[in-house]
Order: C-alpha cells, then structure tokens, then sequence
C-alpha cells in the first residue's frame, strides 16, 4: 500500500491522507475479487459490442457470445455505404475549433478577470459566472430561431457557435490564474513586454495543467455533443458523429452488426486517446472538479 | 494617458470578444426564451401574439408533461443514490488495494468518456429481449426473461442502470480525492480510542466526507435533469416510450419545440428546467456558505 498509493496524486496529500485501515490478507484478497467482478462488469458492454461487430447478419441471432467466423465485412459496409469518414472529420473539425477557440477566450478574460485591475470587473465576472446556470435546453429554441434567421442552419458555423466560450473555462482559468504572483507580471512590465505578451509569454505556461484538463474537457464535451448538432444539422454530409450514428442506426432496424460496428468505429479512436492520456484525464477531473 | 487607464484599455480589449459571445450566446437568448415562453410562436407564421401565462398552463394541464417531470425526477431519486453508494464503495475498496489501483480506477472511468450515442445503441442491443445477453446470463441463472426496454415498469430503471454506468468512474474518482484529503490524524487519534471498521466509516469519513457528497449529488442532479441523449438513443424507435415510461423533461421538450414545432410550450417547460436548476444551485451555494473548516 505504499508505492501505488501515491500514483496518481501529488505526493503530500497522498501522505497526509492516507487511511490506515487494517491490512488483513483476506480483507484484501475479497477487496481483489469484488473490484474484478466490477470491472467485469463495466467493461461487459464493450466486449458485446466488439462480438456483435465482428458477426454475420444471421449471427447475431443465434446464442454464442463470440463469433464463430469473425469478419471485418460490417466495417467495410458502415464505412462506404454511409458518409461516416466525413462524419468523424465534421466532429473532429467541430472539437478542435472549438477547444482551441475556448483555450484561447476563456484563459484570455480569466487572466483579465484577475490579473489586471479595471472599472466594472466584478460585475463581468459575475455576469459570466451566472451563465453556469443557464441550461443548454433552454438556449436551443433561441439559437434555433437565431440560426433560421441568419442562415446558419446545417453550417459549420452554427454547430459550433454555442461552444465557442464556455463559462465554467473562465471560472476555472480565473481560479488558477490567481495564483500567479504579481511581482512576476510587473518584472515583465518593467522589462517592456505588451500587456498581452503577458498573458502568452508569462501567465498562460504557468497555468498549463489547467489548461490541458480544460482542453480535454472542451474536446470530449464537443466531440459527443448532441441535442444542438441534431437540431442544427439537415443533411447527412454535414452530421456530426453522433448525430450520425444516431439516425444511421435509427434506419438500420434490427441490423444490430451494423450498428455496433458503427458503434466500435466511435468508440476505438476515444479509447486510444484514453489508454494513453488517462492519467492527465483522470488527474483533470480532480483538479477541475474540485475547484467546482 | 496614466498607466493604469493603459491597463484597463487592454482589458476591455481582452474581454470585448469574449464578453460579447457570452451576451449574444447566453444571455440574450435565455432572455429570449422567456420572452417565448409568453407568446405564442410558430416557426411559420410570423404574428406571435403575447399571450401571458397560456403556453404555461398549456404544460401544466399536458398528462405528457407531467409524465416526464415524474419519470425525470424518478431518474434523479434512483441513478442518483445508486451512483454515490457505488461510488463510494468502489472508492473504498480501491483504497484497501495495494496493486492495480490505478489500472481499476481507469477502468470504471471508461464509460464516462465513451461517447453516449455509442453507449446508448450498445446497450439498447444488450436489453434485446430474445437477443440480449442479460435475458442469456439471466436464463442460465434459472431465473425468468425480462422485457427491459419493453416493458413500462422496467424501462426507466433498464435507462437508469446504463446512466449509472456512464457516470460511476467520474464518481469515484471525486471520491477518491475526497478520501484522500482527509487528514489521517483523525483516523490515528480514533484508532487510540479503540474504534474501527464501520465506526471510522460512520463516525469520521462520512462526516468528513460530506461536502464532497452534497457537491456529487447536486451535480449529479443537475445532470439528471438534463437527460436526454441516452432517452432518445435508447428508444429512438419509440421516443420515451414504452408508453412514455422512459420520457424527460428535456425530451418532451424536444418533441414539443423540434417535431411539432410548438416553441411556446416548449419554452415554457425549459423555463421551469431552469427554474429547477437554479433553485438546486442557490440551495447549494447557501449550504457551502454555511460550511465551517474542520
């Protein structure tokens, strides 16, 4: 219970917090057993959906759990008889324009919102901060009406405009922008950098951590976005991901190895990123849950 | 001009953008769906009368409405307890491990970062009735088949299991941190006095614990309120069906704005959402203004 304990955390709290609970080795070993059958559990459905995949139409009727012939047949008929390539380029294109745009506005009026000293200040802020409790539902029927008007149904432009700023960002960047001591900023000052060159050069790498979580979170958040694309989106060229797995299986009825191969096509590229950033991404929901 | 006018130049040029998207983005329209919330509006025709309270009353005598609010706050009072007690147990035993804790804990997390359309298909195939593995395992067992996503008794709670799912990593990781920033002297000087076991768990880390509690459950509630995508996903032939059995708030509104075209009425159920989450968010807030620093 010592090495593994602290992975994961940083070191101090993990000393201090530890909890001495008696380490007995049958204790331990049912500790063992009930977080396998959990995990069993949890990733069961992943597995059902891998088997289905790799079945034939008439397969996955019948009641073995594995396929007998496994065949990459459903993936090839997913990829070319519907636009999903085009689907996952929408969705990425929608992610990181958007994560970028957020990256960039949020850390930017989070450092004002702290670091520099002006009129009217706490309002923003305040102002900001109470569009956290806006509901995005409430917001649709008005951007619906707002994009009929303007032309922007079935654009790029009007899937991703709602996610171009997010309120919780400039929360979180304020919260670790604070941290940034002034003596630093006004060296700066005296060395002549621009009161932005302040922000990019100075501020913006101290925050990195912050900075990272808050672009993993923009991105999965915009990546599986759905209600708003659904609305938006007309055509089937311009759907976003889930958008389109959702009405592609909508039409599939009952062609289950389809569906879940489409399903494993979304789920794969997520899991990637996952295995090989968890530790950042699990760290992030620590450390932007708890400043919540 | 003096330095500090210099400065607050730069930060009305920094927040322009950023401001200006929040108003037209956020604000504005959120005025605008009280605004249709009172009027009554069409997309076709353009004369949209004010008409008080009518789309409002229209909802409160809707059964459908109703069914949704019920079926909503049922997601809520089952997903919620079934997550924070998963949570926290799965947190526990995850701190009685010496090895594999970190692989464990990126395990649960998985679903929560799969994306929920996906999710959603996988598990409405897992609930096939005939075809599903859970009636396959539960036969083997000797016990009898289950209609799941058929069945209006069963639907919400088969809607509920996969929520659950998705968001009991999350869970435990919060939990984890929460375990972990409770000072271990607290323990150590309760061990001295002779307790153990379930008396620690009562007597300090539930107590300690409990800002890290009321923030899950208030968020989680937030959440819940807002489900959708997993409804409609899970039964897109038969949207909140059976019988409306599985129907939300946010999906009726759905139905009523973006299928039939009725943005009164569905304004006015998302005003009430709104009204909901604020009353939960400002009942959160008073509780951490009133917690003390142990």
């Amino acid at each position: 219970m010592t090495a593994r304990a602290a992975a994961g955390a940083p070191a101090v709290r993990a000393a201090a917090g530890r909890i001495p609970l008696p380490r007995r080795a049958g204790g331990d070993a049912l500790a063992y057993l009930a977080l396998a059958a959990g995990g069993v559990l949890v990733v069961f459905p992943f597995l059902w959906m891998l088997a289905t995949s790799l079945k034939g139409p008439r397969e996955i009727f019948e009641l073995h759990f594995w396929p007998q012939a496994p065949t990459l047949e459903n993936f090839r008929q997913v990829l070319t008889a519907t636009q999903f390539p085009r689907w996952i380029l929408n969705s990425a294109a929608v992610a990181v324009i958007t994560t970028g745009s957020v990256a960039f506005f949020d850390s930017l009026a989070g450092y004002t919102l702290t670091k520099l000293r002006f009129p009217g200040r706490n309002v923003i802020f305040v102002v900001i901060l109470s569009t956290l409790m806006i509901p995005t539902e409430m917001l649709v029927i008005p951007w619906y009406t707002m994009s009929v008007r303007f032309g922007w149904i079935d654009t790029y432009w009007g899937i991703m405009f709602p996610g171009l700023t997010s309120a919780f960002g400039v929360f979180l960047m304020r919260q670790f922008m604070t941290g940034i001591p002034d003596e630093l900023l006004d060296a700066g000052r005296i060395d002549g950098v621009s009161e932005f060159g302040l922000f990019t050069r100075i501020a913006l790498p101290l925050v990195r951590p912050a900075l990272a979580a808050l672009c993993i979170f923009t991105f999965l958040g915009n990546w599986n976005a759905f209600l708003w694309p659904l609305i938006v989106i007309q055509t089937p060229a311009m759907r976003t991901l889930p958008v389109g797995i959702a009405l592609f299986s909508g039409e599939a009825g009952s062609a289950w190895h389809l569906i879940m191969a489409a399903s494993t096509l979304a789920v794969l590229p997520v899991l990637a990123v996952f295995i090989v950033l968890q530790r950042q991404i699990i760290e992030g929901v620590v450390l932007t849950g708890l400043r919540n | 001009m003096s330095l500090g006018a210099r400065r607050a130049v730069s930060a009305y040029a920094f927040l322009a953008l950023p401001v200006a998207f929040f108003v037209a983005i956020r604000i504005l329209p959120a005025a605008q769906a009280l605004f249709i919330s009172l009027h009554r509006w069409d997309i076709v025709s353009a004369e949209r009368p004010f008409v008080g309270a009518a789309n409002f009353r229209e909802i409160a005598s809707d059964p459908r409405f109703w069914q949704a609010a019920g079926n909503t706050l049922r997601y809520v009072l089952t997903g919620i307890p079934a997550q924070l007690i998963l949570g926290l147990g799965i947190a526990i035993l995850l701190r009685r491990v010496a090895r594999f804790r970190g692989f464990f804990r990126a395990l649960y997390f998985i679903p929560f970062v799969t994306p929920i359309v996906a999710a959603s298909w996988v598990w409405q195939w897992m609930y096939s009735p005939s075809f599903g593995p859970l009636n396959r395992m539960f036969e083997a067992a000797g016990l009898p088949a289950q209609a799941f996503l058929r069945r209006p008794s069963q639907a919400l709670y088969a809607v509920a299991a996969m929520v659950v799912w998705e968001y009991v990593g999350f869970q435990v990781v919060i939990f984890l941190a929460g375990l972990e920033a409770i000072p271990r002297v607290f323990y150590e000087a309760a061990e001295v006095d002779g307790a153990a076991g379930w008396r620690l768990f009562r007597h300090i880390t539930l107590p300690l614990l409990n800002p890290t509690l009321v923030f899950s459950a208030v968020y989680g509630t937030i959440v819940y309120l807002q489900l959708f995508t997993q409804v409609l996903n899970m039964t897109f032939g038969d949207q909140g069906g059976p019988l409306g059995s599985t129907l939300t708030v946010v999906l009726y509104v759905y139905i009523q704005g973006f299928q039939r075209f009725r943005m009164g009425p569905a304004a006015a159920a998302t005003v009430a959402l709104f009204a909901a989450i604020l009353v939960i968010t400002l009942a959160q807030l008073r509780f951490f203004s009133r917690q003390v620093e142990y």
